[in-house]
């Protein structure tokens, strides 16, 4: 690799050719703060307490509002998905509004790796760190696929598994949160509980502690436990589902508060977990070997890793089945047949198959109403999304499934419109 | 108890009164103007007034009704479930409703499962579009209707956006075409529209019935949307108000006192906030210092009032406007013209010429030079001698008030034209593609729609205390955010001042895409009849931090330019070829519209005469139909690697063998040769879906689930369904995560639409039904492992063969791929060995394999021969270069290809070969927002000129000429400047020596 160090100080529209970006050397480690957009709703305060606990300092950026949006706008191509222009818009505004020191700081993405244009985002943010003449920070890479490693950033296997558990836990908490909130008696005790757990569990995850089989189950087993005990009404509300592109799913940025929304308008809501995507890129290279050949070694690594992550899949699930009001996932070999069902499990990039198969597991335990949010223009969602309803409402004749674009431009109002659309139908049909 | 159903729509307010059976008692509308709340309220008291104020029970519907509805604590029922509701209750036959509004569209599917579609994020081919096209033309609403009556003929335009639309229409516009038809293809893009975007896959058969403003007023709308749908639909009693009738026909109701509630509208202010910027003044005397400061901008040049020695005329005969003027030996200016272009410029010119005939009979024009669109149209009418590109021209001209200018921002009516200025050359040039947001139509539009004219609204923006920050995004989306401004009791000050600064920030962030003001350079000069406007004029400087020029003829800044070119270039003797004053008297034109069968592009035409029995032709893609004959010779690698392909179409059927059918689009415009020799060798006829055309594509059009997806992908619909027609044993369209390996990148994906591009095909065209349909998933770049996979797949649909045929097979269909891409890069290095020797220039025409195809690439190839240069592709050229580092994620092979094509034009800079590159991106190709930057990057890096041509079902070949004629001029500068500055150069070493 040609690295060139003259190319220091380039200025907007002098292209960062042959710029490597900053390196994250080992001193960072210990000085730096590693600034991390907010992606996931209840797990990113989990894994910043993981990674603590290996000496790595993790801010979770909070920032919202349109300020980040045109800051995303501003040093990104206009025309680069939604989640970009939040993603980095974020963490680019981090550094430009003076609640940090861009002398002491690096970023990190979240890399898939896949076909998708999102697995650029790393590059776009050197990019636009270059024209903002900040190339001096440090761009890292979060990925399984050692698309990107340094001296100061290593990931240890050990260290996904931890990080896996961490997900597990965010997971819990959000299927709980969610299936208990919409018909709490007394409003605020299920953010209580919430609470305390996000501090209890952060507190011991970053301690190491909480991460092996037997403190796990216990932990959950309680989490349950907690949850099963607020008081509740025996109310009844209309049942959603949300699935969709992994960072406006989730991100209450991304998808203008979608979720307060759809509690507003008397909603009870589903969002299917973050680990389904991690089995499912797990998986992914499992079939890549099965249809065309190629490493094997990654086949069988792969192999290893989804049975491990399934193992905790299949604990959280044991744990809740005991407890009937709450709505259990599907294991991941029923999503897996799903997946085929509805267009076959070749189809891997950006969420892939995974988007459908979650929408028919959802319309399979009773959320036949499912938002599909996706950002206006996503190349994979052309076809996992809108190109499969037709074949979901062949299969599932019930299914009220609504597909939201999300982008810089699209307004709030008629994103809700076409939502309470979705809630008339699905109210007419309840009747 | 009577029912009050109250609607709230994108532009009207309706309201009806119903009896407890559901009888219209009293129904009404009015524009509200965004007025909402005084509208409605007034509506209200005449509800109150007609009904001795009786309570009633009221519901109330309406996009713009959501939040006025929860504020006022009374039900609110979702637009398209109240229609649903009403029709339901009286036209329980219907099958399809088809509703139109002011900015919506919406198509509910009743038989079987409800389903129900509205426009998303766009909102083109509504109410609001019919209007804009109908001032575009300068005739009302309702005489556009009568127009079309008399139609005889259907241009293609674009059905997706009504911005896109407009760049359609314009160039018909200009072109001189007849308004009826214009009008006839308006309705007709409609129903495109909302087929194409709404439909998405459903059929549309059934008892259809039509509701809303736009499909009850224009009967011609009905017939389009008959024509298209092959049925008759209904359009029933109230078509208005359905869905104030759903909202009175609500379970959902709440009882009102109609007095009272009125009241309680009029007094409604929405609670939320919206978010501002910065006033564009703090205070008078910042304003006084502006205005003074800008006075001082054009003292260079003065007007004349009477002609003085010899003169020059320049013609712009742009999008929205013509303007022309004259100018004198030193550039002062005299006589000039601007004039809204109601459809035809020819006889405004006409018109001005006289006038100026007539006044000054003695006049000397010396020269004369037209630009804009209608410059090949007005410089045969009236014989200039010069047509030069707009950017010459507005380059020309800013220099006269700026020598040392870095930069030139235009903002016409419906184009932006920036560019920079490097060593005395155009040196990057950025357009609006295909979108004429942010442009000074945009500003006219929302005028209209508040109610103002053009220069009040302008005025109003100055001393707005608040602006209204709305971002910089299509008009569409601006639409809905005014809307919501207005909701949260943004002023129209505000909103005209927010609407200003959007102005700039789209040419800033979203044209030029500029990333901090140094950029610019020092030296800018902002022209057009947009910076008139001086709330703009204030918010550029303002974004920017800068000051900057504005010359005083800023609207007219084309045609100064022009005058300026024929002066410079005057020979200082005769007199200009213009025709003369008695010749113009008995000057007349007509158009007339044929279809041109010159060859399979089948352009529509428009034949213009003159009286003097010349005529002139618009619309072509080519110079055939213009010049009889031509053979002149032309290298164009897109036309040869059609060729190439075109020889697997001609095998003739085996009746004894089973068929292959194998859909012509995308990845398939490379592999065809692989698929087709590898089928042949097992002994199938493969059959090879026909040559792209948008009547091919129309065909399928009802099947495409995701309207925003590109337009190659679209086409593939229309393929597919030419084979189930054809009737094959089997379709092969297999899904393809993987392409070939060129080892020119860091993996060697598709891109996601290419790769599954096939499963979309299957979930969504029930006409496959009955075919057998091979879709699976299948990698070609281990040829070992293919024979193995492919052997299975082959079995898994009924066709059995052994492995050890499938690989003498895949022998030769390997054997043949590589052969055909060789051919391509052989054929390249051919014609650049003709470039050298002749001299001629090259252009790298860089994409996919399927910008090939003529119905995507909208023979563009052919226009750039007819420039007089030779095209080559970037898969002739990517192997020439080994893999090199990039700045974005180098994983997908077609993009390998760019980045390699993009390295070898840039490495070959210091070259004698004058080889430029020209990117071509299809309209919602998200990978492209990666790859043209990287793309870019590659080509400045070594001092080239980065041209990216954004292409769509859109035809609009006028903006691509300019595009590229600019790149030609900026070609033939940099050749000039060189060689200027050697002499320099020598002139610098003479006293050494």
């Amino acid at each position: 690799m040609i690295k060139n160090k003259n190319t220091k100080t380039c200025s907007a529209h002098r292209d960062p050719h042959f710029s490597e970006g900053a390196q994250f050397t080992k001193d960072m480690k210990n000085t730096y703060t590693i600034l991390a957009p907010d992606i996931f709703p209840l797990h990113m305060d989990l894994i910043r307490q993981i990674f603590l606990s290996y000496g790595y300092k993790i801010d979770i950026l909070r920032y919202t509002g349109k300020k980040v949006i045109d800051t995303g706008l501003k040093y990104l191509h206009n025309d680069m998905c939604y989640p970009a222009i939040c993603t980095c818009g974020q963490q680019l505004y981090a550094l430009t509004c003076g609640d940090y020191d861009p002398q002491k700081c690096a970023l990190i993405q979240f890399q898939t790796g896949g076909g998708c244009r999102a697995s650029n985002y790393i590059w776009l943010l050197r990019k636009a760190l270059c024209n903002m003449g900040m190339d001096y920070v440090p761009v890292l890479s979060l990925s399984f696929s050692k698309m990107e490693q340094c001296d100061g950033f290593r990931i240890t296997p050990y260290m996904i598994l931890k990080g896996m558990i961490g997900i597990i836990y965010g997971d819990m908490l959000m299927l709980l949160r969610n299936q208990i909130r919409p018909y709490e008696k007394n409003e605020g005790d299920t953010q209580k509980v919430v609470d305390k757990w996000t501090r209890e569990l952060g507190s011991q995850l970053s301690r190491g502690k909480g991460l092996v089989g037997r403190s796990l189950r216990k932990n959950l087993r309680a989490m349950a436990e907690d949850f099963d005990k607020i008081p509740v009404n025996n109310t009844k509300k209309t049942k959603v589902g949300i699935v969709g592109e992994i960072y406006v799913k989730y991100s209450q940025f991304g998808n203008n508060g979608l979720e307060d929304f759809l509690a507003s308008q008397d909603c009870e809501f589903m969002v299917p977990g973050v680990l389904g995507f991690f089995q499912f890129m797990f998986d992914n290279k499992i079939t890549d070997y099965k249809l065309y050949g190629g490493s094997r070694i990654s086949c069988e690594l792969s192999k290893i890793a989804l049975a491990a992550v399934t193992h905790f899949e299949k604990m959280m699930c044991k744990i809740l089945e005991k407890y009937p009001r709450f709505v259990c996932p599907s294991h991941f070999d029923r999503i897996k047949e799903l997946g085929d069902k509805v267009i076959g499990r070749g189809v891997r990039m950006g969420e892939g198959w995974l988007l459908p198969a979650e929408i028919a597991e959802l319309i399979e335990k009773g959320y036949n109403n499912v938002i599909c949010a996706q950002p206006f223009g996503c190349l994979p969602n052309h076809i996992v999304g809108k190109g499969t309803i037709r074949t979901l409402r062949e299969l599932y004749p019930e299914a009220n499934i609504c597909p939201i674009d999300y982008d810089a431009g699209a307004s709030k109002v008629n994103q809700e419109n076409r939502i309470k659309l979705m809630l008339a139908v699905a109210k007419e049909a309840e009747l | 108890m009577k029912r009050l159903g109250l609607d709230f729509g994108s532009t009207t307010v309706k309201c009806v009164v119903t009896a407890e059976d559901g009888k219209i008692l009293y129904s009404k509308y009015v524009r509200h103007m965004s007025q909402i709340p005084l509208m409605a309220s007034s509506l209200v008291h005449e509800v109150a007034q007609n009904f001795d104020g009786e309570n009633m029970l009221c519901a109330i519907s309406g996009s713009a009704g959501m939040g006025m509805a929860s504020d006022l604590d009374i039900p609110f029922v979702q637009e398209v479930y109240a229609t649903r509701t009403a029709v339901k209750k009286l036209n329980p036959e219907t099958d399809i409703v088809v509703e139109l509004g002011g900015e919506d569209a919406k198509i509910i599917f009743l038989r079987g499962a409800l389903e129900v579609r509205m426009n998303g994020t766009c909102a083109g081919g509504t109410g609001a579009f019919i209007d804009q096209m109908a001032a575009l033309l300068n005739v009302s609403p309702d005489d556009l209707n009568e127009l079309a009556k008399k139609s005889d003929k259907i241009y293609t335009i674009a059905s997706r956006c009504g911005v896109f639309a407009k760049s359609d229409v314009q160039p018909l516009i200009n072109q001189g075409s007849a308004k009826e038809n214009i009008a006839a293809s308006i309705f007709h893009a409609v129903v495109n529209q909302t087929v194409a975007g709404l439909a998405q896959g459903r059929e549309m058969d059934g008892n259809v019935l039509y509701l809303g403003g736009p499909l009850t007023f224009f009967s011609e709308l009905r017939a389009a949307f008959d024509h298209h749908l092959k049925t008759i639909g209904i359009c029933p009693q109230n078509s208005l108000y359905y869905v104030a009738m759903g909202a009175a026909f609500s379970s959902e109701v709440k009882e009102i006192c109609p007095d009272d509630f009125a009241e309680k509208i009029a007094n409604y202010s929405s609670s939320s906030a919206y978010t501002h910027c910065k006033p564009l003044f703090q205070n008078k005397a910042e304003y006084e210092e502006f205005m003074l400061r800008h006075e001082h901008d054009s003292d260079s040049i003065g007007n004349i009032e009477a002609t003085s020695g010899k003169m020059f005329l320049g013609i712009d005969a742009g999008s929205t406007t013509i303007k022309a003027c004259l100018c004198d030996a030193d550039g002062n200016i005299f006589r000039k013209f601007y004039r809204r272009n109601s459809g035809n410029p020819v006889p405004l010119i006409k018109e001005y010429l006289s006038e100026l005939y007539r006044d000054f009979p003695d006049i000397f024009i010396a020269g004369a030079a037209v630009t804009g669109y209608g410059e090949d149209i007005i410089k045969n009418a009236f014989r200039a001698e010069y047509g030069i590109v707009e950017t010459v021209a507005h380059y020309t001209a800013a220099k006269r008030f700026c020598e040392n200018v870095d930069f030139i921002v235009d903002i016409g009516g419906q184009d932006i034209k920036c560019f920079k200025i490097r060593s005395g050359a155009i040196d990057s040039l950025f357009l609006n593609e295909a979108c004429s947001s942010g442009c000074g139509s945009f500003l006219q539009t929302f005028a209209g729609i508040l109610g103002y004219n053009d220069e009040d609204f302008a005025k109003l923006a100055l001393f707005a205390d608040a602006p209204v920050d709305l971002g910089s995004r299509c008009t569409v989306f601006m639409n809905s955010s005014v809307k919501q401004a207005q909701k949260d009791g943004a002023s129209i000050e505000n909103i005209s001042a927010g609407l200003a600064i959007s102005v700039v920030k789209n040419a800033l962030y979203k044209v030029i895409r500029c990333t901090n003001a140094d950029f610019l350079g020092n030296n800018i000069v902002v022209q057009g009849g947009t910076f008139l406007n001086n709330a703009v004029l204030r918010a550029f400087e303002q974004e920017i931090g800068k000051n900057v020029i504005r010359p005083s003829v800023a609207g007219l800044m084309g045609a100064y330019g022009a005058a300026l070119y024929a002066m410079e270039r005057y020979d200082g003797k005769s007199r200009s070829s213009l025709i003369g004053a008695s010749e113009l008297e008995t000057f007349s034109h007509t158009a007339k519209a044929v279809t041109c069968n010159g060859c399979s592009n089948h352009c529509k035409l428009t034949v213009n005469t003159f009286s003097d029995g010349s005529s002139y032709i618009a619309g072509n893609r080519c110079d055939k139909p213009v010049k009889a004959s031509v053979s002149k010779m032309h290298y164009d690698l897109f036309e040869y690697k059609n060729t190439l392909l075109n020889e697997f179409r001609k095998n003739e059927r085996d009746d004894s063998k089973k068929t292959i059918g194998i859909p012509m689009g995308l990845n398939m415009y490379e592999l065809l040769p692989f698929w087709h020799t590898l089928f042949t060798q097992l002994g199938y006829n493969v059959a090879v879906s026909p040559i792209s055309t948008h009547r091919l594509y129309r065909k399928g059009q009802h099947t495409i689930p995701s309207d925003t997806a590109c337009y190659p992908a679209k086409l593939m619909h229309g393929h597919v369904q030419a084979l189930i027609d054809e009737g094959v044993d089997a379709i092969f369209y297999p899904s393809m995560t993987y392409n070939f390996d060129e080892n020119l990148g860091d993996n060697h994906f598709n891109c996601p639409v290419v790769a599954y591009y096939p499963k979309v095909i299957g979930g969504n065209m029930k006409d496959l039904e009955g075919t057998e349909y091979i879709d699976d998933f299948i990698a070609v770049h281990n040829k070992k492992e293919f024979i193995i996979h492919f052997t299975k797949i082959l079995a898994l649909h009924g066709f059995k063969h052994n492995k050890s045929d499938v690989k003498i097979a895949a022998d030769a269909a390997y054997e043949c791929y590589y052969s055909h891409m060789e051919s391509l890069r052989k054929k390249a290095d051919e014609y650049i060995d003709i470039a050298k020797e002749q001299g001629l220039p090259v252009i790298v025409l860089c994409g996919r394999p399927y910008h090939a195809d003529p119905e995507i690439n909208h023979g563009l190839s052919r226009i750039i021969t007819d420039l007089g240069a030779i095209v080559l592709t970037e898969d002739s050229v990517s192997c020439n270069t080994q893999k090199f580092d990039t700045s974005v994620l180098n994983q997908w092979t077609y993009h390998s290809r760019l980045y390699a094509a993009a390295k070898y034009v840039a490495d070959n800079a210091d070259n004698k070969l004058k080889m430029n590159l020209v990117q071509l991106v299809s309209f919602g190709c998200g990978v492209d927002a990666v790859t043209t930057d990287e793309t870019r990057a590659i080509l400045e890096h070594k001092g080239k000129i980065y041209t990216q041509i954004k292409i769509d079902e859109i035809s609009n070949l006028g903006a691509i000429k300019i595009r590229l004629r600019s790149l030609f001029a900026v070609m033939d500068k940099l050749d000039t400047s060189k060689t200027y500055s050697n002499e320099v150069q020598k002139e610098e070493f003479v006293p050494i020596k």
